[in-house]
C-alpha cells in the first residue's frame, strides 16, 4: 500500500488527538497574587457551562489581582488528579465544580492539611462541611417553584400541560419537575403529557408533534430546559398552533440563552427561568472576606435567580442575563 | 425431496420456507407486528389530515408522516452503516459525532464568523459542499484507520466517537449560530406548496442513487466479497483495503447529509445533544434488516425498511405515552424480541419445525 495513505492517516489522527488534550497554564510565582486552582467540568457540555467557564476566566484574571489555573474534565477521576496537582502546587484557593457527588474526601483531607482553602461552585458534593470553605449553588426547586408560581399567577381558566423533562435523575430535572407535579395534583391540573425529552430538541419536537398527531389539547408548554421549548415550537408552528403572549399556546423555557430571551421579547414565548451560571462573583465576594480574616456567615450561599415575563422583559435583560 | 417436490402442497412448503429464509421477512414482520397493533390499539394512528403550517402552506399531517419525515435520516444513515458492516465486519459508532461536525461546519460557512447574520453569508449549496468535502474526510480518517492499520473498527471510530463533539463545538468558538433565512429550513421541513416532508424527498434521491450504484457498478459485488473473506478476494484481483476506506468515505458522505437534515429542522446547532445515540439506532437498522454484523452479504432495502421500523416502534411509544423513565426498557423489549427472530439459528429452527409440520401434513393426508 502506497505509503501516502499511510502518512496521511497519521496525519490526521496526529491533528484529531491533539484538539482533545487540554493544555494547562504553568504554573507563575508572582507574590502578591492570589493563587488560584480551578477545576470545571467542560466547557462544551451545555450553553451554561460555556457562559459559567467565560465567567470565571473574565474574573479570575491578573489584573484582578488572581493567578488562575483552569482545568477541565466530565470525570471524576481526573478531576481529583487535577486536585493533587493543584495542591503540589501551592495554590492558596481550590475552586471546585465536581462532576460527581462522591470520592472528595480524601483529597480535599489533602488540601485541608495544606492550607489550600477549597470553595464549591455550582455543584454540590457528598462530603463533610468541614473540609470546604463555602459552596455557591443554585437552587433548582426554586427555579421550579418561581416558574410555577408564574404559571399559577396567568390564572388560566384550565390548565392542559405537556411536561417535557430532562435527563431523568439529574438536579435540574428533579428540581423543575417537582413543583409541577406536586402543585397539579393540588390543585387540578391536567398534565396532558409527561416524557422526557432528555434536554433534547428534536425528542422535544417529536413528543409534541405526537401530542398534536393524537389530537391532544393543551394551553401549556412546560419545557425544563430552552432547546427542548424550541423543539416543542417547531411542532406547534408545523401543526399552525399559535403560541407566545396572548395566544393559544403558553411557552415556557430555563436556562435564559440569549436566544431564548430574544424570543420571550418578541412575544413567542411566554416565561423563561434562569438558572444562574454567573458564580464568579460570589466566589470573589467569599474570597474577599476570607483574606481580610473574616468568618462567613452562611456555608451554603443560594444565588439570586430571576424568572422573566415575557410581558415584562427588556432589551436590558436579554443583554444582561442571556448567556 | 426433490422427488416430491413435484406435489403441490410440497411446493407450498419450499416457498414458505424460503419466504422465511429471505431477508426481508424480518423488517416486514416487524411492520406488520407493529401496524396490527396499532390498528387493534387505536385506528386513527393511521389517520392523515392536510392542513397548513404557521406560514400558510399546506402541509400533511398524521402519525404517518411523522414516522416517514424522522425516519428519513435515519434510513440514509443506514444505507452508509450497511456498506460499512458489510466490508469490514465492524460499525461506525461516530456517526452522531459525525452529524455535530458536518452540522458545525455547515453553520460556520452559512454564518460567517457572526453567530447570528441577518442574511446568509455563502449560499447553501457551497456550504453543503463544504460540510461533504469535511465529513467524507473524517470518515476517511476512520476508514484509514479500520483499512490500513488495521484497526478493529469499533476502536477506530471510538477516537472520533469521544473527540467529535468538541471538534464540532471548536468549528463555531462554542457559539450556536442560529440561522434566520427561511429558505434553510426547507431541507428540515416543507418546501413551500409540497405537502409533504422535504427529509423523506432527500432520503428518496438517496435510496435511489444508491439503487443505481449498486445496479450498475460493481461496488455492492466487491463489498460483499471483501466481508466474506478479505484473502480470497485478493487473489481474485481485488484491493480490500480500499474498498473497506471506500464504504467509509461513502458512510461520510451520508453523514453529511443527515447533517444537513437534522440542522435544518431547529435552524441551529446544540453540540452536546444532536442525533444523540443515533449511531445505535443505526446498527439496529442494520441488524434489523437481517444483515450479519459481522460483515460478508447485505440487503440494502431491508436495513432502509428496518431503519424506518425503528422510528415507527418510536413513534408509537410516543403515542401511547409510554411513562418516559420506562420508554427505553419497554423499545428494548421490542429490539431483544426482534433480533433473536432474526437470529439465523433462531430461524432455522423455526423453518425446521415447518417443514416437519408441514411434512406431518403431507402423511396424514396421503397414508401410502
Amino acid at each position: 500500500m502506497s505509503t501516502w495513505k499511510k502518512v496521511l492517516g497519521v496525519v490526521l489522527t496526529a491533528a484529531v488527538c491533539s484538539v482533545g488534550f487540554v493544555g494547562c497554564g504553568n504554573a507563575k510565582n508572582d507574590s502578591g497574587l492570589i493563587k488560584v486552582g480551578i477545576i470545571n467540568n467542560d466547557p462544551n457540555e451545555s450553553g451554561y457551562r460555556t457562559a459559567n467557564v467565560n465567567d470565571l476566566k473574565n474574573t479570575f484574571t491578573e489584573e484582578n489581582g488572581f493567578d488562575a489555573q483552569f482545568s477541565y474534565s466530565l470525570k471524576n477521576d481526573e478531576q481529583i488528579s487535577f486536585a493533587q496537582k493543584f495542591i503540589q502546587d501551592e495554590v492558596d484557593y481550590l475552586l471546585l465544580s465536581a462532576a460527581d457527588t462522591a470520592g472528595w474526601d480524601s483529597v480535599l483531607q489533602d488540601a485541608k492539611n495544606a492550607g489550600v482553602k477549597v470553595i464549591l461552585f455550582d455543584r454540590t458534593i457528598d462530603a463533610s462541611p468541614d473540609l470546604y470553605e463555602a459552596s455557591v449553588v443554585s437552587d433548582m426547586n426554586k427555579e421550579g417553584e418561581t416558574a410555577v408560581e408564574w404559571l399559577k399567577n396567568q390564572n388560566l381558566d384550565k390548565y392542559e400541560i405537556i411536561h417535557l423533562q430532562g435527563v431523568m435523575g439529574t438536579a435540574a430535572q428533579k428540581g423543575r419537575s417537582g413543583s409541577l407535579t406536586d402543585t397539579a395534583s393540588q390543585l387540578g391540573w391536567d398534565i396532558v403529557s409527561q416524557q422526557t425529552a432528555e434536554w433534547n430538541a428534536e425528542k422535544a419536537q417529536q413528543i409534541v408533534q405526537s401530542a398534536i398527531d393524537a389530537g391532544k389539547s393543551f394551553n401549556v408548554i412546560y419545557a425544563e430546559n430552552d432547546d427542548m421549548a424550541k423543539g416543542a415550537v417547531a411542532a406547534l408552528d408545523k401543526a399552525n398552533i399559535s403560541h407566545g403572549v396572548g395566544k393559544d399556546v403558553i411557552v415556557m423555557g430555563f436556562d435564559c440563552n440569549r436566544w431564548a430571551l430574544e424570543e420571550l421579547k418578541a412575544g413567542n414565548w411566554n416565561y423563561d427561568g434562569q438558572c444562574n451560571p454567573f458564580q464568579s462573583s460570589y466566589i470573589v465576594n467569599i474570597i474577599e472576606k476570607l483574606e481580610n480574616g473574616e468568618t462567613l456567615a452562611d456555608k451554603t450561599i443560594v444565588m439570586d435567580e430571576k424568572g422573566f415575563d415575557a410581558a415584562t422583559i427588556t432589551d436590558e435583560d436579554v443583554s444582561n442575563y442571556g448567556i | 425431496m426433490s422427488k416430491m417436490s413435484t406435489k403441490p402442497v410440497s411446493k407450498g412448503g419450499q416457498l414458505l420456507s424460503s419466504i422465511l429464509h429471505h431477508q426481508l421477512i424480518i423488517p416486514i414482520a416487524a411492520l406488520l407486528l407493529l401496524t396490527v397493533f396499532n390498528l387493534i390499539a387505536d385506528p386513527s394512528f393511521f389517520r392523515i389530515t392536510l392542513g397548513t403550517n404557521s406560514a400558510g402552506h399546506p402541509v400533511l399531517s398524521g402519525y404517518l408522516i411523522t414516522i416517514i419525515d424522522y425516519g428519513s435520516e435515519l434510513a440514509i444513515l443506514a444505507i452508509g452503516m450497511t456498506l460499512v458492516t458489510a466490508a469490514s465486519g465492524g460499525q461506525d459508532i461516530s456517526v452522531g459525532a459525525g452529524i455535530a461536525i458536518s452540522g458545525s461546519v455547515l453553520l460556520r460557512v452559512l454564518c460567517g464568523t457572526e453567530s447570528r447574520p441577518e442574511t446568509l453569508q455563502a449560499p447553501i449549496i457551497v456550504a453543503f459542499l463544504v460540510c461533504v468535502v469535511v465529513a467524507m474526510i473524517f470518515g476517511a480518517f476512520n476508514g484509514a484507520l479500520v483499512a490500513y492499520f488495521k484497526i478493529q473498527p469499533m476502536v477506530a471510530t471510538l477516537i472520533l466517537f469521544t473527540a467529535g463533539r468538541s471538534i464540532a463545538a471548536w468549528i463555531n468558538n462554542n457559539e450556536l449560530p442560529i440561522v434566520s433565512d427561511e429558505t434553510f429550513s426547507f431541507f428540515g421541513g416543507y418546501i413551500p406548496g409540497i405537502p409533504i416532508p422535504t427529509p423523506f424527498f432527500i432520503a428518496l434521491i438517496c435510496f435511489v442513487i444508491t439503487w443505481a450504484v449498486l445496479k450498475f457498478t460493481t461496488l455492492g459485488l466487491y463489498v460483499q466479497s471483501v466481508g466474506i473473506n478479505e484473502k480470497t478476494s485478493r487473489l481474485n484481483g481485488l484491493n480490500p483495503e480500499m474498498i473497506k476506506f471506500i464504504t467509509y468515505v461513502l458512510l461520510g458522505l451520508c453523514v453529511a447529509v443527515c447533517g444537513l437534515i437534522k440542522v435544518s429542522r431547529l435552524s441551529t446547532i446544540n453540540y452536546s445533544v444532536i442525533a444523540k445515540d443515533i449511531e445505535m439506532d443505526a446498527i439496529l437498522a442494520v441488524a434489523l434488516g437481517g444483515n450479519a454484523l459481522s460483515g460478508g452479504k447485505f440487503n440494502m432495502g431491508a436495513s432502509i425498511l428496518g431503519a424506518y421500523v425503528i422510528q415507527f416502534l418510536t413513534t408509537t411509544l410516543y403515542k401511547f405515552d409510554v411513562q418516559s423513565d420506562a420508554l427505553s426498557a419497554y423499545k428494548a423489549v421490542v429490539v431483544i424480541l426482534l433480533v433473536v427472530l432474526s437470529a439465523p439459528v433462531v430461524r432455522e429452527k423455526l423453518s425446521s419445525l415447518l417443514k416437519l409440520a408441514t411434512s406431518r401434513l403431507r402423511s396424514a393426508k396421503s397414508p401410502t
